[in-house]
Parts: C-alpha cells; structure tokens; sequence
C-alpha cells in the first residue's frame, strides 16, 4: 500500500506539469476569447465598452465574406488532403522499388516538405505565377497558349497546389515508410495467383497502409484548418473574399480593424468548426493510435 | 515479346516516371538557389536563363539591408528553446503515461491532442493581449512558450509510443518503490529511447522553425524569426527576385539541410510509432 502511494505520486507529479500548461493553454485564452465575444472591445476606440450579447456574432455571421470564408477553409483541408493523399500514395508505389539513384529521387521528393510556408508562398507567387515573368507565363506562351493570372483567376486553386506541393512530400514520406513493411511474401505469393498489379494494390497495399492513412489525415487536418501565411502573402484574401478562409477573415478582423470583439466572436466560430471536423477523426484515428 | 521483357520495359518506364517526378519536385527549389545568384535583370528574363554567370551580389546587399544573423539567432534560439523546454515537460508525462496509465490515462491524452485542435486564430487576441499586458510582445520569451505549447501534444504522443515499445521485462526488473521511477527513468528509460527522443526533438525543431502564424503576429523587429523577415519581403519588393531568392535560401538552408540529415529519425517520429 505504501510502495503504491509512493509510486502514484511520483507518476501524477511526473505528469501534473504538462497537464497543468496545456489546460492554462486551453482554458485561459479560451474564456477571454468568449468573454470577448460578447462585449464590444475595439482597440482604436477604447471608450466604447459595454455588453453586446450576441451582437459580434450576427455582425461576424452576416459579414459577406462569412459563407465564402467558412466555405473555402473547408475546400482548402479537403482538396488538399485529398490531393496529397493520392499523390503520396502513387508516389510510394513508384519508388518502392529497388533502382539508381532511389536515395537522390527520395531526398528529392521529399524537400519540399522542410521549405517554410512563407517561402514557399513567394517563390510560387512570383516565380511561377507571374502572369509576365514567371515560369507558368513561359510554359504557356511557349505552347501558344494565353498565361493565366494565377493570383487574380484561381486563387484558391493557386494556394492549394502550393499547399500540396509542400504537403506531398510528408505524404509519401510515411507511406514510404509503411510500404517497407508490407509483407512481400504475400504479394508474391498473390501474383502467382494471377492478382494483376491493381488487384494487389487495392487488396494488399491499400489495407496495409489504412493506419498511416489516417495519422496523414489527423495532422494534415491539423495544420490546414488554420493556413495562414499563404494566403496572408499571396492573394491577401482577394480577389474578394475568393481565397479568404476563416483565419484570414479573423486576421483582418482583429488585426487590421482592431476590433477585439468581433474577431472574438469569429475565433469562437473557427473553434466549433475545428472541432466538428476534429470530433469524428479524431475519434477514429486515436482508436487507431491507442490500439 | 516474352513476359521478363514486357517486366523489364514496364521497370524502365516506372523508373523514369519516377525520376521525371522528383525533379519537377525538386524543380521550385533548384530555381530559387539558382535565381538567388543572378542579377535582376537576369532573374526576370523571358524565356528563363539557365545558364549565366553567377554574382554574389544579392546576398551581400541582402545582408546589408537586413541582418540576417540576427533573425538567424532569433530562429535557432526560440526553435531549440522551445524544443528543450517541451521535452522536459514531456518526457516524464510520457513516461508516467507510458508505464503507469490508469483509467483516465486515455482521455487525457486524447485530451491533449485535442487542444492541437484549438485553431491558433480562435485564441490569437487573448494571447496577443496577456503577451502585451505582460510586456512580452516582440519578445523572444513569447515566442518559445507559444511554441512549447503548440508542439507539446505531438511531443507527448510521440514519445508515448517510443516509450510504449520499450521491451517491458527489462524494466519491471529495475523498478522497486517512487523513488527508483526517477532512477528508472534517468538510467534505463533515458538511455533506450534515446533515438525516440532525438527524433522527437527534430520534429519540433522543424515545425517551430517553420511556424509562420505567431512568429507573423507577435513580433515586429526585435524577435522577428526568418519567417517573419521572409513575409516582410513580400509585396512591395516582390519584383527585386534575385534578392528574394537569396534571403529565402539562406532562411531555408539550414533546416532544409538539417532535415535531409535525418529523414529517417524523422519519420519514425511522424508515425507516432504507428508504423514500423
């Protein structure tokens, strides 16, 4: 009973510190940003105080950019998780073989990954999509076809290939990884069976990689709700409000007009959607992780 | 045309495909390294030059219009900083959740994730406020508990599973009352996860150094990171490319290197173990 007490405590010591922060971390800016939400807070005219009740978020929810911006923070995590998810998935197969050069093609493949977003935001926006000087503008005039305004035309899609460009990369490197532990025998022993390539790619590959699928998807998900710096750099929200996600419009909200309250109200908004999204993954993809 | 040939043609093409691949890949960073020596002239010109005499130029005035070591300091410091700090918080949390979990053990981790869900944007006016009341704005001192916060639900997970594949006999053999858990720890737990713990550390580094949102929103100049000195570079001068070019190498260089090195430490700690 004694070694039991001694031991309980050294363990809950050992973990009191990290829950401690992480709880101040949630709890802490989270009832200020509630408090906030509901009084009227700006910061160039600090005169004007008072209780607004539900005020910030009928302003916030019937701002016109509200349904573009909840809309396109939803189309970005989709479009882009799906994209990295083929694409890292087809990209595994492709190298998961031995030939020359593998190590050279994998470091390759997998730079971009360690390019950091502002960077990553600028070198696409001007050397690439330029519509005069830049490298698409070229590629389009040398086969005779109009450059395309990247930035002004196709915002979104602009921001989210920059997005899958650098999220490929993380993709491929954990299938990478799950496919050499995929159990040759099996495969080998299914093509003497006559199992053409798709058939062992749907029965085989793609059950093997389920778990790694979803951890893709968790921390993917994770980072994505709330991309920032791209569209902060690149299209500033425009042309519009055609590639303003929630973030964006938080950002210009609160930073940018100062006001507290309203910015507060939307932060609420982008929690609950966070959470509805997270509510389902997170679920399953914990079970997985526990297991 | 016999099946080996038809195999062997069917290797061949998959392998160029492949390498086709990386180097469009690779292609965006290739032209930035490359565009960082040409002029400006050079860096606008249509159709694109490839081959060009080469000038340092750009990261001599780059460096003279910004310095560069400063926000270099300023990235290295709330980077390992704020690593340092999360493990020591981190590991003996995992520890205990590893070798003792109770009930609840559980929840609270997933718990824990689950403020990674908390988007940074919902909480950025209260942190910018306390950071402000408190004197901190623009501090570096901000930046490393931000980020300890931030990745600290990552860390504890991923040092959870490290820690959870430890082989068990080993370790019911050393343990004995409270005191010899810290023993535990520092003697036998320590020293067999060493990788895991490496690993871990890497990752954070990179996602701190990376971290764009509060190093954009808490500092102005004094505690700017390179991501914030790189969106400072943004609009207005956009069109000086040759001299964008070279201060985004010289801020990516060294993680980009850094990463290579340990692509392999690195993906373990991804998988949160989950993948061997």
């Amino acid at each position: 009973m004694k070694f039991n007490l001694a031991k309980n405590t050294v363990m809950n010591l050992m973990k009191a510190p990290s829950i401690i922060v992480l709880l101040l971390w949630m709890v802490v800016p989270l009832s200020m940003t509630l408090y906030f939400s509901v009084i009227r807070y700006n910061l160039l005219n600090p005169a004007d105080t008072g209780f607004e009740g539900l005020g910030n978020y009928e302003f916030f929810m019937t701002d016109e950019a509200f349904m573009p911006a909840v809309f396109n923070s939803l189309i970005l995590v989709l479009s882009i998780i799906t994209i990295t998810i083929i694409m890292g998935i087809m990209l595994a197969v492709l190298i998961d073989r031995t030939f020359p050069g593998r190590g050279i093609v994998r470091v390759m493949l997998i730079a971009p990954f360690f390019i950091m977003p502002t960077v990553n935001a600028l070198l696409w926006k001007n050397m690439f999509m330029n519509p005069v000087y830049g490298m698409f503008a070229f590629l389009s005039n040398t086969f005779g076809l109009e450059p395309i305004d990247w930035m002004s035309d196709f915002p979104l899609a602009s921001i989210i290939m920059m997005l899958s460009w650098q999220w490929t990369p993380f993709a491929l490197l954990i299938f990478m990884t799950a496919l050499q532990s995929q159990d040759q025998e099996q495969k080998e022993a299914a093509e003497l069976d006559g199992a053409g390539f798709f058939a062992k790619f749907y029965y085989l590959t793609l059950p093997h990689l389920a778990r790694s699928i979803a951890i893709v998807i968790m921390i993917q998900m994770i980072f994505h709700l709330s991309i920032f710096a791209e569209i902060l750099i690149t299209t500033g929200g425009g042309p519009g409000s055609d590639s303003t996600n929630l973030t964006y419009m938080i950002f210009t909200n609160a930073l940018l007009d100062f006001d507290v309250g309203i910015a507060s109200a939307g932060g609420v908004f982008a929690i609950i959607l966070a959470n509805i999204v997270a509510y389902f993954l997170i679920k399953q993809v914990g079970k997985n992780l526990m297991a | 045309m016999t099946y080996k040939t038809k195999q062997k043609i069917t290797h061949i093409s998959l392998v160029t495909l492949a390498w086709v691949v990386a180097i469009i890949f690779f292609f965006p960073i290739f032209w930035m390294v490359l565009t960082s020596f040409k002029t400006e002239l050079q860096a606008i010109a249509v159709p694109p030059i490839f081959i060009f005499e080469g000038t340092l130029e750009n990261y001599s005035l780059v460096n003279e219009r910004s310095d560069y070591w400063h926000h270099a300091m300023n990235s290295i410091i709330t980077s390992f900083g704020a690593t340092i700090l999360s493990l020591i918080i981190a590991v003996p949390a995992a520890y205990s959740f590893a070798f003792s979990p109770t009930k609840n053990t559980k929840d609270v981790m997933l718990w824990m994730l689950s403020t990674k869900m908390l988007p940074a944007v919902g909480v950025l006016l209260p942190i910018y406020l306390i950071a402000q009341h408190f004197g901190l704005l623009d501090t570096k001192t901000v930046l490393v508990v931000v980020f300890m916060l931030m990745n600290l639900p990552i860390i504890i997970w991923m040092l959870f599973s490290y820690f959870k594949d430890l082989p068990k006999d080993i370790l019911e053999a050393a343990s004995l009352d409270g005191a010899s858990y810290l023993q535990e720890l520092r003697h036998v737990v320590l020293p067999l996860s060493w990788g895991g713990i490496t690993s871990t550390g890497l990752l954070s580094v990179i996602l701190c150094w990376n971290e764009a949102f509060w190093s954009i929103n808490l500092t102005s100049a004094d505690a700017a990171t390179l991501t914030a000195l790189v969106a400072s570079y943004s609009s207005p001068e956009g069109l000086f490319w040759a001299k964008l070019s070279a201060i985004s190498t010289l801020a990516c260089a060294p993680i980009v290197i850094f990463g290579w090195f340990c692509q392999k430490q690195l993906v373990q700690g991804l998988t949160f173990g989950a993948v061997k």
